[in-house]
C-alpha cells in the first residue's frame, strides 16, 4: 500500500525542484568545506608573500591580483590575528560601529572572510546586513524586457516601474541587434515614470560599453568575475582586463558594478575543490581590488546550484554580507527563478528583503515572468501586491509602494507617446496609435501587436551608423512636445559629467539629488538608529487601495 | 519514439557499412581499450582524427564522457538514440558524417568548434553527455555559433534529428530556419544542480594533451 499523504507531498511544487547531496572534493558544497584553505597572510617589505596558505611562487593570477590590490596591508597582520569568531561577534554587536568592522574586514583575506561568516546563523547574517549595508536606505531594481523586444511595451513597463518606486532598471534582448531600441525605450519610460531612475542594457561587454559611452544607458552591471583561473580564462579574461574595463566606464562617468556569485565555478566544472562561498569571497576581493564601487552578487543566474545543496540559501545571504564587509554596494540578486515553490521563493528573499540591502532585487521582473528575458525572476509583476503587502505587514521598506491604476495608466500612456514622438523625430519606423493604446493597457507581450522586426533592425543599423547619441534623444523629445521628459534625460546625461553618482551605492532622490554611502551612509547601531521609515513614507507603504476604512461601515 | 521507414533504412545501412568497415582492423589488432559499448552502440577510437577535405561532410564532436562514462542525457535520452537521430538528420540531407571525440575541453562551444575545424565542410556539431548541443562553423569565434541548444532538459529526440538536418543544410551552403529553441523558466529549478553534477563528471575526463580522436560507430 502507498501512503496517500506521501502521494500528496510528492506532488507539491517543492518536490519538482532538483536537489543534490554535497560532494566537497569537486566543490559541490555551499560553505564550510573541509577543503577550503586555512586563512593566513605573510607580509615582507610591504609585499604579501603568503596568502591563505599559498606562498607567492605558487600564486595563480587571482591570488596575485588580490595580494597586490585587494587587502589593506597596514593593519592586515593584526586583523588576521583576531579570532574569526570574535570578528563574527563584533559584526552582530550593536556597540561596535560599522567603521570599526570595516577596519578589520578590509584587512583580511578571502579565506578569513569566509571563515568569519561561516560562524554566523542566518539571523546573525541578517543582523550583519542591517548594520553593514553601505547606504542608509534600501532600494530596489527591476528587469524590463519582453519576448518580442517590443520597445513600446518596454517604455510603458519602465514608466509603471518608475511609479512603483524602482531606483534602477535593467533591460536585455531576445535578438541582440535590438539592443539600441531597448536601451532607448527603457530610458524614456523610466524618466517618464520617475525622474532620476538609472537604466542599463545587459549585453556582450563591448556593445554594453559602447551604448553607455553614446548615452543610451546610465549604468552597467553585467561585468562578470570568477573565483578560479580556468573559469576566467574560459571567457578570455583576467582580473586585470576586467579592471581595465571598469576604468573605461569610470572615464566616461558611468556608474558600474561587477557581478559574480556562488555556484558559477562548479557549474563550469572548475571549482578546484573549494566551497562555493570561498570562491565567491575571492571574486569579491577581485572586485574590491579593481576599485569598483559595488557588486551584483547572490549566486544570480547560478542560483539552482547552491539552492540544491544543504545550506545553500544561507550561503547566498553570507556572500551578500561579505560584499558589505568589503564596503561594496550590494545589489543582492533575488532575480532568478530557482524553485517551483512559492514558500521557498519568499524564504529565499527574506534575508535581503527584511534586512534591507542597497538593491534588494537585481532585478525584480517588471513584467510577467513569461516576458522576462533573464530566464525568469524570483519576483514578477504579478507579485507586485504581495511585495507591497509584505512591506505593510512587516513595516519594512522594500523600495516599492502601492499605486493607483489611474496613475499607472497615465504614466504608461505618456511613455508610449513620448517614444512614439522620439521615433518620429529620429526617422525611425513609426509607432502606431494602436501600439500606444495596447502598451498602455497591456500586462505582457501577448497583449501587444507585432512590429515589423526586419524594418526595426534595419533602422537600428542605420541609426547607429548615423552616430546618434543621447543628446539626439533630448532634442527629439523636446521637438516632439515632451520637454519635461527631454529635460529629465538631459539631467541624467549631465550626471555623467558631475560624477557624483559614481560614489558607492548611489541612487537618485528628488530633483536628481544623489544619495550614496558618502552623503547618506548607513549608521545603524541598534534599535531606533539607522534608516527609520518616516511618517510620510509609512503612509505611502501602508495605504493600500483595497483596505476598508472603518468609518465607511 | 517513432521510427519512419527512411530512418530505419538509413540506420540499417549505416550499421551494415560500419560492421563491414570495422571487421578488418578489429581482427588484425587487439581491441583498443577505448572500445566501449553504450547501450546499443559501440564507439571505437582509432587514433588522431584527420582533418577532413570532403565538402559534403559534417563532423560530430562528442564530449569526453559521451556514450562511455555517461550513457544518457539529463532527461534520460539514451546516447545511442541521440547519435542515431543526429546522423539520420544529416543523411536525410544526403551528406556524409564523421564522429570525433574531443578531449581537450568539456565546453560545448569549443567541442563544436573543434568538430567544425575538422569538418571538410567547415560545419560541425558538438554535443555534451547531458545533451547540450551546438551547431558551429569553423570561421566563427568559438563562443559564437550557428545554433545553440543551451537547455538540455528541453531537447527531445525530434530536435536532435532537426539539428542533424540543419547542420547538413549549413554545410550545403543553405540558410535554414533555425530549429525552434524552447524556453522554460522552470528548467533551472529542476535541473541546474544536476546539470552541474553531470558537467563535473564530464570534465573529469578532459585531457588537455589529447587531440580529437577518430571514432567509428556501430549500432547494435
Amino acid at each position: 500500500m502507498k501512503s496517500k499523504r506521501f502521494e500528496v507531498l510528492a506532488n507539491r511544487p517543492v518536490n519538482k525542484d532538483g536537489y543534490v547531496k554535497e560532494w566537497p572534493e569537486v566543490g559541490l558544497i555551499a560553505m564550510n568545506s573541509p577543503f577550503d584553505p586555512t586563512p593566513s597572510i605573510k607580509i615582507e617589505n610591504g609585499r604579501v608573500t603568503e596568502l591563505d596558505g599559498k606562498c607567492r611562487a605558487d600564486f595563480d593570477m587571482l591570488d596575485t591580483f588580490i595580494a597586490d590590490h585587494a587587502i589593506r596591508l597596514e593593519n592586515a597582520e593584526k586583523a588576521m590575528a583576531l579570532d574569526s569568531l570574535e570578528i563574527a561577534r563584533k559584526i552582530v554587536d550593536i556597540n561596535v560601529t560599522r567603521q570599526e568592522i570595516l577596519d578589520i574586514t578590509l584587512s583580511i583575506t578571502p579565506a578569513k572572510l569566509t571563515e568569519v561568516v561561516g560562524k554566523m546563523t542566518i539571523v546573525e547574517i541578517m543582523m550583519g546586513m542591517t548594520k553593514m549595508r553601505a547606504r542608509l536606505m534600501p532600494a530596489n531594481q527591476c528587469h524590463v524586457t519582453n519576448v518580442k523586444d517590443n520597445p513600446v511595451q518596454i517604455a510603458a513597463d519602465a514608466a509603471e516601474a518608475g511609479v512603483r518606486g524602482f531606483a534602477e532598471m535593467e533591460t536585455t534582448v531576445g535578438i541582440a541587434r535590438y539592443a539600441p531600441f531597448n536601451a532607448i525605450a527603457i530610458m524614456v519610460g523610466a524618466q517618464v515614470g520617475r525622474p532620476g531612475v538609472m537604466t542599463q542594457c545587459a549585453l556582450e561587454e563591448a556593445t554594453e560599453l559602447l551604448l553607455g559611452m553614446r548615452g543610451f544607458t546610465t549604468y552597467a552591471e553585467t561585468i562578470s568575475v570568477y573565483g578560479t583561473e580556468p573559469v576566467f580564462m574560459d571567457g578570455d579574461d583576467t582580473p586585470y582586463s576586467k579592471a581595465f574595463l571598469a576604468s573605461c566606464y569610470a572615464s566616461r562617468g558611468l556608474k558600474m558594478r561587477f557581478t559574480s556569485g556562488t555556484g558559477s565555478e562548479v557549474q563550469m566544472g572548475y571549482a578546484e575543490g573549494k566551497s562555493m562561498l570561498y570562491l565567491e569571497a575571492r571574486c569579491l576581493a577581485v572586485t574590491k581590488g579593481a576599485g569598483v564601487q559595488g557588486t551584483q552578487n547572490g549566486s544570480v543566474s547560478c542560483v539552482g546550484v547552491p539552492a540544491a545543496v544543504p545550506g545553500g540559501i544561507r550561503a547566498i545571504a553570507a556572500e551578500n554580507l561579505i560584499a558589505m564587509l568589503l564596503d561594496l554596494e550590494s545589489t543582492t540578486s533575488n532575480d532568478q527563478t530557482f524553485t517551483h515553490s512559492d514558500l521557498r521563493r519568499v524564504a529565499r528573499s527574506v534575508p535581503q528583503f527584511f534586512s534591507g540591502t542597497d538593491y534588494i532585487c537585481s532585478g525584480y521582473s517588471a513584467t510577467p515572468n513569461y516576458d522576462n528575458m533573464f530566464a525568469g525572476s524570483n519576483w514578477d509583476a504579478e507579485d507586485y501586491d504581495d511585495w507591497n503587502i509584505i512591506q505593510r505587514d512587516m513595516k519594512i521598506d522594500g523600495g516599492l509602494q502601492p499605486v493607483r491604476e489611474d496613475d499607472v495608466l497615465k504614466a504608461r500612456n505618456k511613455a508610449a507617446r513620448a517614444l512614439q514622438g522620439l521615433f518620429r523625430e529620429l526617422g525611425l519606423p513609426p509607432i502606431t496609435d494602436a501600439e500606444v493604446e495596447a502598451a498602455t493597457y497591456a500586462n505582457g507581450s501577448n497583449d501587444m501587436p507585432d512590429r515589423n522586426v526586419n524594418e526595426d533592425l534595419k533602422a537600428i543599423e542605420d541609426m547607429m551608423a548615423r552616430n546618434v547619441t543621447g543628446v539626439d534623444f533630448v532634442k527629439a523629445l523636446d521637438k516632439a512636445g515632451f520637454p519635461d521628459v527631454a529635460q529629465n534625460i538631459y539631467n541624467m546625461l549631465r550626471q555623467k559629467v558631475a560624477g557624483d553618482y559614481l560614489h558607492t551605492a548611489s541612487i537618485f532622490g528628488d530633483n536628481f539629488h544623489v544619495l550614496s554611502a558618502v552623503n547618506a551612509p548607513n549608521d545603524y547601531h541598534g534599535p531606533m538608529t539607522g534608516y527609520q521609515i518616516s511618517e510620510e513614507r509609512w503612509k505611502q507603504i501602508s495605504d493600500i487601495p483595497n483596505a476598508i476604512r472603518p468609518e465607511d461601515i | 519514439m517513432t521510427f519512419d521507414e527512411k530512418t530505419l533504412r538509413s540506420v540499417i545501412a549505416e550499421v551494415v557499412k560500419e560492421m563491414a568497415g570495422q571487421a578488418a582492423p578489429a581482427a588484425a589488432a587487439p581491441a583498443p581499450a577505448a572500445q566501449l559499448a553504450a547501450g546499443k552502440m559501440t564507439l571505437t577510437e582509432q587514433g588522431d582524427a584527420p582533418k577532413g577535405a570532403a565538402p559534403d561532410e559534417v563532423v560530430i564532436g562528442l564530449a569526453p564522457a559521451f556514450g562511455v562514462y555517461q550513457k544518457e542525457t539529463i532527461i534520460h535520452q539514451p546516447h545511442d538514440k541521440v547519435l542515431r537521430e543526429i546522423i539520420a538528420g544529416i543523411e536525410e540531407e544526403g551528406l556524409k558524417w564523421r564522429v570525433v571525440r574531443v578531449y581537450r575541453t568539456s565546453d560545448v562551444c569549443f567541442i563544436a568548434h573543434d568538430a567544425a575545424e575538422y569538418s571538410g565542410s567547415g560545419v560541425g556539431i558538438g554535443i555534451q553527455s547531458k545533451g547540450t548541443t551546438v551547431i558551429h562553423q569553423k570561421d566563427l569565434p568559438p563562443l559564437s555559433n550557428l545554433e545553440l541548444f543551451s537547455q538540455a532538459p528541453l531537447i527531445e529526440m525530434d530536435t536532435f534529428r532537426q539539428i542533424g538536418k540543419n547542420a547538413a543544410k549549413y554545410a550545403k551552403g543553405e540558410a535554414p530556419t533555425p530549429v525552434p529553441v524552447r524556453n522554460d523558466q522552470m528548467a533551472r529549478p529542476t535541473y541546474q544542480a544536476i546539470a552541474a553534477l553531470l558537467h563535473i563528471k564530464e570534465t573529469e575526463h578532459v585531457d588537455n594533451d589529447k587531440r580529437p580522436q577518430a571514432v567509428s560507430v556501430s549500432f547494435q
